[in-house]
């Protein structure tokens, strides 16, 4: 069959440790083999360039309602925005921080990404996510349903019932064709049903009486029961405002004394996400201020813990969330419009335009809180790249957030552009930190560093034998780095080669090939359990706008496949 | 100045997409290359000179080159597309997104032109000697960042949702104009010579209108404050002075709040 020799390349591969080694990668039949195993390979010359797994991107808005919202309710945000024209690809790219499903899928390859992670999948929707899914091409995706403000969650926790919890849980992926565990701001977009928010972990929930606390420790006694893949995985409390570390480092802390439980590798049992929008001190945006250092400290300290960056990238975007009560406070600040939605039992969510402009003060402190989380960051196999997709800014930023970590210079070049320089510089140490990052540390903050937080290692994220043959090459030599730190951000903005599952993808930036995509997801074996079983048919009755029979994914919105399995009867 | 004159001797069937048709791109181009520039006319890519006979060069820049187009280019799109700099004038009628974007310059129809011209326009001098439909200044499907400077001045009236979302810049309607004007607006000026039909000013937060003849349906969020006298596009009258649109939030300025302004003459 298919054979694919890789030659000569710097290969950095975080999970087997091999840094920047020239070495050869042999491919057969879609999967990475031992070159010398091959007999008849087709040679591609990455002599001079960097070789490392096909990207892993751990938290992206890439699909589903609330994505689709923002493209409607955004054509603005197309209109002189999409204007390159593929001369290989046939269908239309249209969007820049929303776009089409079609220019998803493409711009990811051409960056060297192959697989990624939805961030908030509304259970009720899961059949427009998946339908997305189908139609964004080549990347293989999962999509986490959202827990933290179900009624079914709800409740169990409130009266301790993990197992009562994980069998919901195990249900609910299954329904939805899910694959972890996402709670976005506990409690508070359940609040906001009434009007109301949780701005800190001992706020109760209206009606359910139950804290975000007693929530996200109750989802990670049930995320360690049921031993899934991936941790649960976090959106806090109190998103994006002056003060909130305080809050966060709580949240943090509500990890203390859980150990992980799972059959993949993973290590962590919390992932935090966009970590940056919960890093500020201050009490006012007058006296807005960094407190990076101090949520680095205790994650440093902790490695039950997970992150990502959510690195503002100062472009006009568009923010989406399912923090319903986070997106109406933004619409009033900015002015601009706002969209929400109300998912019946389960989530709610909203949209609202947003400029990160470098004459704002509190952008570019928010763009240095990003940087300074990563530049403190004590592991890169914990520290991992998100723009939230396109919450602080498009996905497609993603080699210039590479370039800002890897280049002092590439900092000092855009900081040159703030209106409020002094001020920012004041109230952040971006400017005292002079740590530049290298391509093995890029490679564990892209690659390694999320394919095992996702509990995915031995298929994503490395070039070990046996795993798929998703394998991306840079036109960037390490021995000979460029003096200008723009060829680093072109470099990764179109890779010179990615091959994924043993197909020649793209080459010389453009996609040349679209391989079959996957849908990943998390199919958990658990006893019988009658109560629940009784608890989901008498909510359907009573509350949902669906009947049960119509709930769950139906096999034709699911597209190709690939299950992780988790049997917690043994 | 240079001038290069087209002159439609072959009709599209369907509406042809002129935005190539601008003193910034005809700059430094010879007849010949101006010819050989892409039009499109539904999903058909053609050269400008399957359509239109060129005579002239275009000049150095797009300063010293003027494009006169004559024959009837009532389905005619985007003459005029984003040009910063330079003069268009078309001696008869013509079709949508006359000037818009346009960011400098001058274009003058002597016909009438159809909808979303001189939409989201951001400097220069859009004049229409006949009527102009829907959307006249306004902002882009979406954007809320609409007119942001430049004259245009339209010597008969309007149809519907002029200079919605108008951040800057002049509008001046010489007749009268349909529902919905400065929806949204948050700067700039229109004035309206003729009658208003109704929902002038509607979730205005700042900026002028002036109406010399009678609104049919005022808003019930603008409220009389006064009477003045002002000077409007070159002559002094009286007006009764309300402010509005009460319903949406407006800025504070040293002090002051800061609404709309509708003028109506008295
Ligand atoms: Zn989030
Ligand atoms: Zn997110």
């Amino acid at each position: 069959m298919s054979e694919l020799l890789i030659r000569n390349g710097f290969v950095f591969d975080p999970l087997q440790g091999i840094k920047g080694d020239r070495m050869d990668i042999g491919v057969k039949d879609g999967k990475i083999v031992e070159p010398g195993t091959l007999k008849n390979a087709k040679t591609i010359d990455a002599a001079g360039m960097t070789v490392m797994a096909g990207g892993v991107d751990i938290h992206s808005h890439v699909v589903g309602p609330k994505v689709n919202v923002g493209r409607l309710f955004r054509p603005e945000d197309k209109l002189f925005k999409s204007p390159y024209k593929s001369p290989t690809c046939s269908r239309m790219e249209m969007g820049s921080s929303v776009p089409s499903t079609f220019k998803t899928g493409y711009d990811y390859a051409r960056m060297g990404y192959v697989f990624v992670n939805e961030a908030a999948m509304p259970p009720l929707h899961s059949p427009h996510v998946h339908e997305e899914i189908r139609d964004t091409p080549i990347i293989d995706n999962a999509a986490m349903p959202v827990f933290g403000n179900n009624w079914f969650t709800l409740e169990y926790l409130k009266n301790n019932e993990i197992e009562n919890n994980a069998a919901y849980t195990a249900w609910l992926l299954r329904a939805t064709r899910g694959f972890g565990i996402k709670v976005v701001n506990p409690g508070g977009s359940e609040a906001w049903g009434w009007g109301l928010n949780c701005v800190n972990i001992h706020d109760p929930v209206p009606y359910f009486d139950i804290t975000p606390a007693e929530i996200v420790k109750g989802l990670i006694e049930t995320n360690e029961f049921l031993g899934l893949p991936h941790s649960v995985h976090l959106h806090c409390n109190n998103l994006g405002n002056p003060g909130n570390y305080v809050d966060t480092i709580e949240s943090l802390k509500l990890a203390e004394g859980y150990a992980p439980k799972n059959d993949f590798g993973r290590e962590q049992v919390l992932h935090l996400t966009h970590l940056q929008f919960h890093s500020y001190g201050g009490d006012s945006w007058g006296n807005f201020e960094s407190r990076a250092k101090d949520v680095m400290d205790y994650v440093n300290a902790h490695d039950n813990l997970t992150f990502d960056m959510g690195q503002v990238t100062l472009d006009e975007t568009t923010t989406m969330t399912a923090d319903g009560p986070f997106e109406h406070h933004l619409c009033s600040l900015n002015h601009l419009k706002w969209a929400n939605v109300d998912v019946e039992l389960e989530t709610a969510a909203g949209v609202v335009p947003y400029i990160y402009s470098p004459k704002v003060k509190v952008c570019t402190i928010q763009w240095a809180v990003g940087l300074e989380l990563a530049l403190f960051s004590k592991d890169m196999m914990r520290t991992f790249i998100t723009t939230d997709h396109p919450n602080a800014g498009p996905f497609t930023r993603y080699p210039q957030v590479i370039t800002w970590l890897m280049s002092r210079a590439a900092r000092d070049e855009t900081m040159k552009t703030f209106k409020w320089l002094d001020k920012t510089i004041d109230a952040t140490s971006i400017d005292s930190i002079d740590r530049e990052l290298d391509l093995y540390e890029i490679a564990q903050m892209t690659r390694a560093g999320p394919a095992k937080a996702l509990g995915i290692s031995n298929t994503y994220g490395g070039l070990a034998p046996g795993m798929d043959a998703d394998i991306a090459v840079y036109a960037l030599n390490p021995e000979n780095m460029p003096s200008d730190p723009t060829d680093i951000e072109k470099a990764f903005s179109r890779c010179a080669w990615l091959v994924k599952d043993g197909i020649v993808t793209v080459r010389d930036g453009e996609v040349i090939a679209e391989p079959a995509k996957r849908t990943v997801w998390v199919d958990v074996k658990v006893p019988e359990n009658a109560q629940v079983q009784r608890d989901i048919y008498e909510h359907f009755l009573r509350h949902y706008s669906v009947k049960l029979d119509n709930y769950s994914l139906f096999d034709e919105h699911l597209h190709n496949p690939r299950v992780i399995e988790v049997d917690t009867t043994q | 100045m240079k001038t290069v004159t087209l002159t439609l001797t072959n009709s599209p069937e369907l509406m042809l997409e002129g935005q190539n048709i601008t003193p910034d791109n005809f700059a430094g181009k010879k007849a010949a290359e101006i010819a050989a520039l892409d039009v499109w006319e539904g999903k058909q890519k053609s050269p400008l000179g399957k359509y239109f006979t060129v005579e002239g060069d275009g000049a150095a820049t797009a300063e010293e080159t003027k494009i006169v187009l004559r024959g009837d280019c009532t389905r005619v799109k985007r003459i005029g597309q984003q040009m910063t700099a330079g003069e268009i004038v078309i001696e008869g009628n013509a079709d949508m997104y006359i000037g818009g974007w346009m960011k400098g310059g001058k274009i003058h129809v002597k016909g009438d032109v159809d909808s979303f011209c001189g939409i989201g326009m951001e400097g220069g001098e859009l004049v229409v000697d006949g009527n102009a439909k829907s959307h006249l200044g306004s902002s882009p499907r979406g954007e809320w960042r609409g007119m942001q400077g430049g004259l245009i001045r339209v010597a008969g009236s309007v149809a519907n949702d002029t200079a919605t979302f108008i951040n800057g810049g002049t509008i001046v309607i010489g007749g009268d104009a349909d529902i919905h004007v400065s929806t949204h607006g948050e700067g700039g000026t229109v004035i309206i010579k003729g009658n208003a039909k109704g929902r002038v000013g509607g979730q205005m937060v700042k900026g002028d209108i002036y109406v010399y003849g009678t609104i049919e349906n005022p808003l019930p969020g603008f409220q009389m404050v006064g009477e003045v006298e002002q000077e409007v596009d070159g002559e002094t009258a009286r007006f009764a002075h309300y402010i509005g649109d009460l319903g949406e939030r407006h800025p504070v300025s040293k002090g002051k709040t800061v609404y709309a302004n509708l003028y109506t003459r008295i």
